[in-house]
């Protein structure tokens, strides 16, 4: 058994009297993957923020090394060895490179003092960057600016931040949220590294089969308390769950009762410069088509350009057999094609809005009286919609940005719904939302589709897309590689097609 | 009705204001008696009548993530214009109201116009037309105040029905139009969707143009108001008027809540910040502090008031 490395022991902590953390425990082994999980608000990033000194806990004890960590400041916890890579890269994007790899450390690395430090020579850190960079077998010039870098790259450059600042312990919020799948095999290759070195890995991920591959711990959070802690090769992904959740999840996917109509939304021959071309498919009423591909194939992009939010190059569109030039969102939802965006906080909602208001904003000038705001018939509205997509909200006047992520996806759904659409195109609809909300949004997608909408879903979680999807559209690189049923799709056929 | 709009108010956490408006008054109640008289609270309101409207007007727009520089010299144009209509046995008092108004509401179209279709930020655009106006304002008056004008429009900004200056009656007025529109109709509801998320209100298929549109519109409109009342008060067209008055407009949106990130604030809260710098420099004058002072005094309510609004903020967390 490998020694372990740091040990958190009765950790707590509470805001304005709310628990966000109950005695939560770690035991944490030198040279291990131990992938924290949790559904959104069990109190992983406050444990996480604890752990890097951003936050104090209340009380508990953390022993890092052998000795009492404690906890005052980030720096002190990065002199120690605790590193964080941070869902959102908290990077200077006019920095370059290697400035950025040693921010705030420039007088150590280049082992300057007095009057002479205050002269920056950017030749040291730059050798030492590259150094660091070639170690880690990644092709990034330091002397680039970190602004014309993407999201995997700057995940490299945080690394290396990390390692040069031997670190011990990295914490990995979400690493993969928003990189390709190529771009996972590289970041797990350097996972691996790391730990045949010996740094610890607290990984934190909602993605189920990244988990089971690459860690070896997994802990379990749940409102806030420890569950338990168990060896991965213990757990499956079912047993997973029921423990995030608190209850057995019989079934992820609801059935498909297979009635589909006539062919409501067709498309010849998209295109769009740089980004698709060539897309043929159509999607029949009370179907769900779903879109795969790998990131940056232009699922999102053909969603756009069919909503109106980005300009057709070529192509025609056709609802229920009639060509129609859409040219803004407003035109979309008034031919009835609804949107709910990848990008929620983007492009779903109004944050400072209230849920109410939110709810009606596509449908507004169906609740009015002349110029006014018709107050009652949006009242009814708001709240059977509430009811019916089960909404928690503490009132329809609770501001849309204080809802768990599931919940704001069903406030956009339920406003795209309101807009009564023929066809639904859902971008990721399930990012960001709990495992517990993840089911309740899958049986609202089913049963839209069951009552004639026309759906068509984008995902890039494959056991989504093979669950919902009647018939699956693969993309890569802007090219439709293949049209799937459902009987003959898998998890290999798709990634096949992906990469073609 | 009342207590619903209260308590979303309240619980909306921006009550500071009130209450700092509430213990100023009453401050100023005791330790100057000639503070709560009603022919000084007259003077109040005559006095805030003109940074009020302005205030509505930019609260429109800074609520729609925009802002308006623009707005003195819209006073400037808009009281040219309408002085070169109201001398005296020329043209009914339509004549020049109508003219004053329109020019504010063409002026305010073009702002938003260009902000739309440019793409440049409005501070830059409303800027460039401040100083458009402000020759334009020049031009038609050919550099001269324009003076002698009717009686019946002087009484707009010095007349009085049963004892209550006219001003003040404009502005009760537009206070209560203005909170309709904002709170009650479909344009007020789009305003706050595209200041609080202009993409989102995109994809909701919110004519994001068309809103921008319309609020720098109506804010022309309100300026002109204001520009008409500056003019008939001190009795003549003066190009040269108006100057710096988008400074204090914008502060009193601020000062009342209005975030200048765009998708919150309020006519109420614009109001009373309006009532607030008018409460303040009157006082300021009652106890005989110089208007040198009283602007190092309003600087630092304006700060105080934002920093009081972030502290909420973050306690509510």
């Amino acid at each position: 058994m490998a020694e372990t490395i740091l040990r958190v022991k009765q950790l707590s902590k509470a805001f304005s009297g709310i628990k966000a953390l109950d005695n939560v425990q770690l035991d944490l082994k030198k040279g291990e993957v131990h992938a924290l999980m949790g559904e959104n608000g069990a109190g992983k990033s406050t444990f996480m923020k604890i752990l890097v000194g951003l936050l104090a806990p209340d009380s508990g004890e953390m022993i890092f090394e052998g000795s009492h960590l404690e906890n005052s400041n980030v720096s002190e916890t990065l002199k120690k060895g605790i590193s964080m890579i941070h869902q959102e890269m908290l990077v200077i994007p006019e920095l370059t490179v290697a400035q950025n790899i040693f921010l705030g450390r420039e007088k150590e690395v280049t082992r300057r003092s007095g009057w002479s430090s205050l002269w920056l020579d950017d030749s040291e850190i730059n050798k030492k960057a590259a150094e660091l960079l070639k170690q880690m077998g990644v092709s990034i010039d330091p002397e680039a600016r970190m602004k014309f870098l993407s999201v995997a790259q700057m995940q490299m450059v945080e690394i290396a931040k990390a390692i040069s600042n031997n670190a011990k312990v990295i914490i990995m919020d979400e690493p993969t949220s928003a990189i390709s799948d190529r771009e996972v095999a590289t970041l797990f290759g350097i996972i691996r590294e790391l730990k045949a070195r010996g740094v610890s890995i607290i990984y934190i991920s909602h993605k189920m089969d990244e988990i089971f591959e690459i860690s070896d711990t997994i802990t379990v959070l749940r409102d806030g308390k420890y569950i338990a802690t168990k060896a991965a090769s213990e757990l499956d992904s079912n047993s997973l769950i029921a423990m995030m959740v608190g209850r057995e999840i019989s079934q992820m996917f609801p059935e498909s009762a297979g009635n589909h109509g006539e062919v409501v939304l067709s498309v010849h021959n998209l295109s769009s410069k740089g980004k698709f071309s060539d897309i043929h498919f159509q999607v029949r009423s009370g179907e769900i088509l779903g879109l795969a591909g790998l990131m940056g194939a232009g699922r999102t992009e053909i969603a756009r350009a069919i909503f109106g939010l980005d300009p057709l190059e070529n192509g025609e569109i056709k609802i229920r057999n009639l060509s129609v030039r859409i040219q803004s969102p407003q035109d979309a939802i008034s031919k009835g094609i609804g949107y709910v965006s990848e990008d929620r906080k983007g492009w779903g909602f109004i944050p400072d809005m209230s849920v109410a208001d939110n709810i009606i904003l596509s449908s507004l000038r169906q609740h009015r009286k002349g110029i006014f705001i018709d107050e009652k018939s949006e009242e009814l509205t708001v709240n059977r919609i509430i009811s019916e997509l089960r909404i928690k909200t503490s009132g329809t006047d609770q501001k849309a940005v204080h809802l768990s992520g599931g919940n704001q996806q069903k406030v956009v759904i339920g406003k795209v719904l309101l807009a009564s659409p023929e066809i639904v195109i859902l971008d990721e609809p399930t990012r960001g939302v709990d495992v517990g909300a993840k089911v309740e949004i899958y049986k609202l997608i089913r049963n839209l589709a069951e009552k004639g909408i026309a759906i068509i879903m984008i995902s890039s979680e494959l056991p989504e897309i093979l669950g919902m999807s009647d018939r699956i559209l693969v993309l890569s690189k802007g090219r439709q590689t293949a049209m799937l049923s459902k009987e003959e799709a898998t998890q290999e056929l798709i990634m096949k097609y992906a990469v073609a | 009705m009342n207590e619903k709009l209260n308590s979303r108010y309240l619980k909306s956490g921006r009550y500071g204001i009130f209450l700092a408006f509430a213990i100023i008054c009453i401050g100023l109640a005791l330790s100057t008696p000639r503070f709560f008289t009603v022919p000084n609270l007259m003077i109040i309101g005559t006095q805030v009548s003109i940074n009020a409207l302005l205030a509505f007007g930019v609260t429109f727009v800074i609520i729609t993530g925009g802002i308006d520089l623009s707005l003195g010299s819209m006073v400037a144009v808009t009281g040219v214009v309408a002085a070169t209509f109201a001398h005296p046995d020329t043209y009914p008092l339509a004549v020049p109201l109508l003219a004053g108004l329109g020019a504010g509401l063409l002026f305010g179209a073009f702002n938003g116009f260009v902000v739309t279709k440019s793409k440049v930020p409005p501070f830059i655009v409303t800027l460039g037309t401040m100083t458009i106006g402000r020759g334009l304002a020049l031009i038609l008056s050919k550099g001269r105040p324009v003076s002698n004008l009717s009686d019946p429009f002087n009484f707009i900004g010095g007349g009085n029905v049963f004892g209550i200056p006219f001003p003040i009656i404009i502005l009760i007025i537009a206070f209560l139009v203005c909170s309709v529109i904002l709170k009650k109709t479909v344009l007020g509801r789009y305003m706050y969707a595209v200041g609080g998320n202009e993409p989102a209100a995109r994809a909701s298929g919110i004519g994001v143009n068309r809103v921008k549109i319309w609020v720098y519109t109506i804010c022309g409109i309100l300026s002109a108001l204001g520009g008409i009342l500056l003019t008939s008060r001190i009795t003549t067209g003066q190009p040269n008027a108006g100057a710096g008055f988008e400074l204090d407009a914008i502060a009193a949106a601020i000062i009342g809540g209005t975030s200048t990130s765009g998708g919150t604030g309020t006519m109420t809260g614009t109001l009373i910040g309006a009532l607030l710098i008018g409460v303040i420099s009157n006082s300021l004058d009652l106890l005989n502090v110089t208007s040198y002072y009283q602007q190092v005094v309003m600087g630092i309510i304006i700060i105080g008031a934002v920093v009081l609004d972030s502290a909420g903020k973050k306690e509510r967390g």
